[in-house]
């Protein structure tokens, strides 16, 4: 790997990690206004770390439901972490994923370290993506919540800023070169598709696992998915 | 009772993680297994796209700025800027449009 492509990956790392440290203030001021606490959403942070289920605790209790009720909502926000597993233990190879390197690894599994490992080549640079976006990300975003639990209500509303477009905008940056493939732009458009479709059918959380099928069809079979295309 | 959900539901998304690191190498190296997992980001991360632009709520719904907002991403992409330019055109662009709107 080169130190131009290991610069090229720290620079696009730390863009990511600076959003999350703003997104992870407005998640911790979230969080305390919704009535836990600072501890719980540190914990929330902390293990959970994952923004969309994270945020779907708070809602889920700050709108006045039941504490126990939140639970299926983060889970079924997180389950496609599970999914994204199986190109990570493709990319992270044995190495990092024997003893308790993989517990610390599994922890990283998220959308924007899959997202940035997918999007490289090599398979050195896939790795060094992953843990230098993971780290930095798990850091910033835990000192935003803070800073955002403590200081609650001195943070703005992110969206003034224009923060709530940088996370669709980061994702498609980062599969950009993916869809260099037309395979890849036909997978990318059905996944879009079908989530859409299911935004006013399905709770929050389905639609986007359901664009995982449509990567399973068109990784057996192929064949057909380009037919008539090529 | 709060304390109760933060600790379930925050282990339980780390299990799944966890699962999903977790498959044996036979599984892994299957050809179909292997093209299905190059798919499989593709496929969530176009959906989630489509979910933060069209979800309103749980119907479906678009916040023109936040679209004008990709639009110059798209254009960003095209014109070969890097990832850091990109995500700060749109961001810009969106605070800009709903400044003057």
């Amino acid at each position: 790997m080169s130190e131009d492509s290991r610069s090229a990956i720290r620079r696009d790392a730390a863009g990511i990690a600076a959003y999350a440290a703003a997104f992870g203030a407005s998640f911790g001021a979230v969080s305390v206004a919704s009535g836990l606490s600072v501890a719980q959403t540190m914990v929330l942070s902390l293990v959970m770390f994952s923004g969309a289920s994270q945020f779907a605790v708070v809602g889920v209790i700050g709108g006045g439901g039941t504490g126990l009720a939140a639970v299926p909502a983060a889970l079924l926000l997180g389950v496609r972490n599970m999914f994204y597993g199986v190109p990570m233990t493709r990319i992270l190879g044995r190495r990092d994923l024997t003893g308790p390197r993989r517990l610390v690894a599994a922890h990283l599994v998220i959308d924007e370290t899959t997202a940035m490992a997918v999007g490289r080549d090599e398979p050195a640079e896939q790795r060094y993506a992953f843990w230098i976006t993971g780290a930095l990300l798990f850091v910033l975003w835990n000192a935003g919540t803070l800073a955002g639990a403590v200081g609650g209500s001195a943070i703005g509303d992110p969206a003034t800023l224009g923060l709530d477009a940088m996370v669709p905008a980061s994702f498609l940056a980062l599969m950009w070169p993916r869809l260099r493939e037309r395979q890849a732009r036909w997978v990318a458009a059905g996944g879009a598709l079908v989530a859409t479709a299911l935004i006013p059918l399905a709770p929050a959380g389905i639609p986007v696992l359901a664009a995982a099928p449509v990567a399973v069809v068109a990784g057996l079979f192929p064949g057909r998915a380009t037919k008539g295309d090529t | 009772m709060i304390w109760v959900a933060v600790i379930t539901a925050a282990v339980g998304c780390y299990l799944l993680k966890l699962a999903g690191v977790s498959l044996p190498p036979a599984v892994l190296e299957r050809p179909d297994v292997r093209r299905v997992a190059a798919f499989l980001p593709v496929a969530m991360l176009a959906g989630l796209i489509a979910v933060e632009l069209f979800d309103d709520g749980g119907r479906l719904g678009v916040d023109v700025w936040m679209l004008a907002g990709m639009a110059a991403a798209v254009v960003a992409l095209i014109l070969r800027q890097s990832f850091l330019v990109v995500i700060v055109v749109a961001a810009a662009t969106t605070a800009i449009l709903r400044a003057v709107s």
